[in-house]
């Protein structure tokens, strides 16, 4: 039984928690999120630099041959910093399926560069009609000669505006609902068919409605066996799960910091709140979820490190994040009075990303009713 | 990061499951399991099973006679303790006093009280609690006045569980009014509950049990040799044993037993009735529950591998009387409310081991839930209410 880690994994988070101190400035990023793209392309060069984007890929592709520790330590301080450039749905989801499923020429293809930071990538597999059910597809990709044409409509796709290239999952057979017969193929996001509608979210990212009319795409460009990409999607999807789990950690320390600062300096009949009593235990049971979430995240991760219990684990933590998380975030913005909702300060935006968290890949409730109760 | 367990650590649970399943007596389980209270003689012979083992001085230091295990030990042995349902030990000789002595007493007194305390042959029981002074301990006005080779002690104590059973008790009295501050010139004494002037009365709590008492002392003469470390220091003491009492106060495993029994018991079905699992309201409490419970245990863990390590406990180590006893409390809950209308009936009397069939209208396997809901109140109220705990780490961990 050991929570501590290792010295690799300790400087890694002392380098990017070094970054988001010193350089990822709130001012900077409100700025980069007000742009179209909604990041600072400067900055995600720099990610490249500093070889973040590289951390979850295998040495033989150029990565750092990173696991869920060091996503955790990765994901953790994006969230004290807030970032907005698009690490989760280029390298985690995008990237999660590359990495899995494909060959050879087309890591070469397709994976080198995303890992360089020179293209960005995206993984359009929510549609309309799912709600938060992988396994319902509607978009089609019917065989044509030596390769596919696809039709329909994905959702909400994360960076889907931004993307140079889409991963997209497709039915090449079986009936809307079942998991086999889903396929996982790689497009190039400009390619002839594909139309894109770009927006930003509520918690400063950027995603698009994608409509796939006609879209013809090679052989070369499914990844791995057809009919079979189900498995991987959950797989990656999971790995997303846990990512923005550390990131709401992360989130949520900076909350309870900022309250406690805040309430130390605020001067109401006198003296500082912070010395209310009913205030006080409130800040107490924010910091209690905050360590206990924390608690729920390491047992997460080191269940999938060990891969036992992995899924009861990820289904708790979401759970926590959604249901106790979102009670955290809504007690700082409380003791901040009239400034907690204000789009100036900081912690409004801390609030909704928090927030947004619990919406993807499965809300509480989804998370709840999915959980392996055994006995 | 690694959750795994080192093959000693295997090994050593191994031996200790062995243990449980061999030496608790089949009387006493039978009485855990129907919930059936405890008397003297079952807790003491229980004990006296464990020190034979080796198994009672869990906390303490080898050179008392205690088992030095590591934080993961003991944890392994919590674990299986509650598996095996086994009653916890009576706390007061040998999780408080006991730690005590051995860290502020003299060499007389370790000799005169250590064995006895690991051998279970005294009973034990806790003079802290006065009718005016619960959470703000330091009002407490008990007063112990030097005469002579003797303290004369007045006062009144309360809570005292498990008081009626006690040959002694271990009290914080007043020996000094004259102070600065009121935690200065309390003193840490040891008394004979068969000293003249000692009496004990029953206080009967809210389902009807006798488990605490009022102790009175009116002119009891306590002789001084009784006095622990200084005279006025006891405050300090007293802290000390505060934080063996919160030894293990998260309850991890004990919680993690009941849990797992509450899920058996809503996944069957009682008299051919549809499961209560597939309530979804049900199951979604149960889900809540499993959650917090994980939460519980790994944020327990993680301070067992900071001590492990020979680190200080972290901060996250103060949350665990808070939620270990809102986990209780909302088991509690649970069983109450699985149980339907078998939560009413008020017989204590089919609670024993003998009673008739025809005498027995309960009929579930969780017999005494709603009882144990009333009771377990008492949980998130003692060893410092939950809110004083909440001041403690609004002050101590979060600076306010």
């Amino acid at each position: 039984m050991d929570f501590s880690i290792s010295e690799d994994q300790s400087m890694l988070q002392d380098s990017v928690a070094r970054f988001i101190q010193d350089e990822y400035d709130f001012d900077s990023r409100q700025e980069a999120a007000a742009t179209d793209a909604g990041f600072s392309a400067e900055r995600w060069r720099e990610f490249a630099e500093l070889g973040w984007t590289a951390v979850p890929f295998a040495e033989e592709d150029g990565g750092l041959d990173g696991g869920a520790v060091e996503l955790m330590l990765l994901m953790e301080q994006f969230g004290r910093g807030l970032v907005v450039e698009p690490y989760l749905p280029c390298i985690i989801m995008a990237g999660g399926v590359l990495k899995r499923l494909a060959t050879e020429d087309q890591k070469a293809t397709w994976l080198a560069d995303i890992i360089g930071g020179e293209k960005l990538a995206a993984l359009a597999y929510a549609e309309p009609q799912a709600r938060y059910d992988l396994n319902d597809v509607a978009v089609t990709a019917t065989a044509d000669g030596d390769g596919y044409v696809l039709n329909g409509h994905k959702t909400v796709v994360l960076n889907g505006g931004n993307a140079d290239m889409l991963i997209v999952s497709a039915r090449t057979s079986g009936e809307r609902g079942d998991t086999d017969g889903i396929s996982l193929f790689v497009v190039d996001a400009s390619a002839a068919g594909i139309k894109r509608k770009s927006y930003a979210t509520v918690d400063a990212r950027q995603a698009a409605e994608i409509h796939f009319e006609q879209v013809r795409v090679g052989a070369d460009q499914l990844l791995g066996a057809a009919g079979e990409g189900f498995a991987t999607l959950k797989a990656v999807i999971e790995d997303a799960t846990i990512a923005v789990c550390a990131e709401a950690v992360g989130i949520m320390q900076v909350l309870n910091y900022k309250t406690l600062e805040y309430t130390k300096q605020r001067v109401q009949f006198g003296v500082p709140i912070a010395s209310f009593q009913a205030l006080q235990h409130r800040m107490v049971e924010m910091f209690m979820i905050f360590e206990q979430t924390r608690s729920l995240l390491l047992h997460a991760v080191m269940t999938e490190e060990a891969d036992a219990g992995a899924e009861a684990a990820l289904h708790a933590l979401k759970i926590q994040i959604g249901t106790e998380g979102r009670k955290l975030g809504e007690e700082a913005v409380q003791l901040h009075g009239g400034m907690g909702v204000t789009w100036e300060l900081d912690v409004a935006h801390y609030f909704k990303r928090l927030t947004m968290i619990d919406t993807l890949f499965g809300n509480a409730d989804h998370h709840i009713e999915q959980y392996p109760l055994a006995v | 990061m690694d959750l795994s367990f080192t093959p000693e650590e295997i090994a050593f649970r191994d031996e200790i499951r062995a243990f449980f399943a061999d030496e608790f007596p089949d009387d006493i389980r039978e009485k855990v399991n129907r919930g059936i209270r405890l008397d003297k003689d079952d807790h003491v012979r229980w004990q006296k099973i464990l020190h034979k083992h080796g198994y009672m001085g869990v906390n303490w230091p080898v050179e008392y006679g205690g088992t030095g295990w590591s934080p993961v030990q003991k944890y392994l042995f919590s674990i299986e303790m509650a598996n095996a349902n086994a009653p916890d030990v009576v706390p007061f000789g040998v999780n408080m006093v006991g730690p005590v002595i051995y860290s502020y007493g003299n060499e007389e007194q370790k000799q005169r009280f250590l064995p006895d305390i690991l051998a279970s042959n005294v009973w034990w029981c806790q003079g802290y609690s006065e009718p005016g002074a619960g959470s703000d301990l330091a009002s407490l006005k008990t007063m112990a006045v030097r005469d002579g080779d003797h303290y004369v002690i007045n006062g009144t104590k309360t809570w005292t569980t498990l008081g009626q059973h006690a040959e002694w008790i271990f009290l914080l009295a007043r020996t000094n009014t004259d102070v600065a501050r009121r935690q200065e010139g309390i003193s840490f004494i040891l008394a004979d509950m068969s000293t003249p002037g000692i009496t004990v009365r029953p206080i009967i709590t809210i389902e009807g049990g006798h488990e605490v008492n009022e102790v009175h002392f009116e002119d009891a003469r306590v002789p001084v040799e009784n006095l622990v470390g200084e005279e006025g220091r006891g405050w300090t003491y007293g802290k000390v044993l505060l934080q063996h009492e919160r030894t293990n106060i998260a309850g991890v495993a004990r919680s993690k037993y009941r849990l797992a029994r509450l899920k058996e018991l809503a996944s069957s079905s009682q008299h051919g009735a549809r499961p209560l699992m597939e309530q979804a309201t049900f199951r979604g409490k149960l889900v809540a529950t499993e959650v917090a419970l994980k939460a519980l245990e790994y944020t327990d863990l993680r301070t067992l591998a900071a001590v492990a390590t020979g680190k200080a406990p972290g901060p996250e180590s103060s949350i665990l009387k808070i939620k270990g006893t809102e986990m209780q409390q909302r088991l509690d809950t649970l069983y109450m409310e699985a149980a339907g209308y078998y939560a009413l009936p008020y017989v204590p009397d089919q609670f024993t081991l003998d009673a008739a069939e025809e005498d027995v209208v309960v009929d579930s396997s969780e017999p005494t839930t709603a009882l144990r809901y009333f009771n377990y109140r008492k949980a998130s109220i003692y060893g410092g209410s939950n809110e004083i705990q909440k001041n403690i780490i609004a002050k101590h961990v979060l600076g306010l």
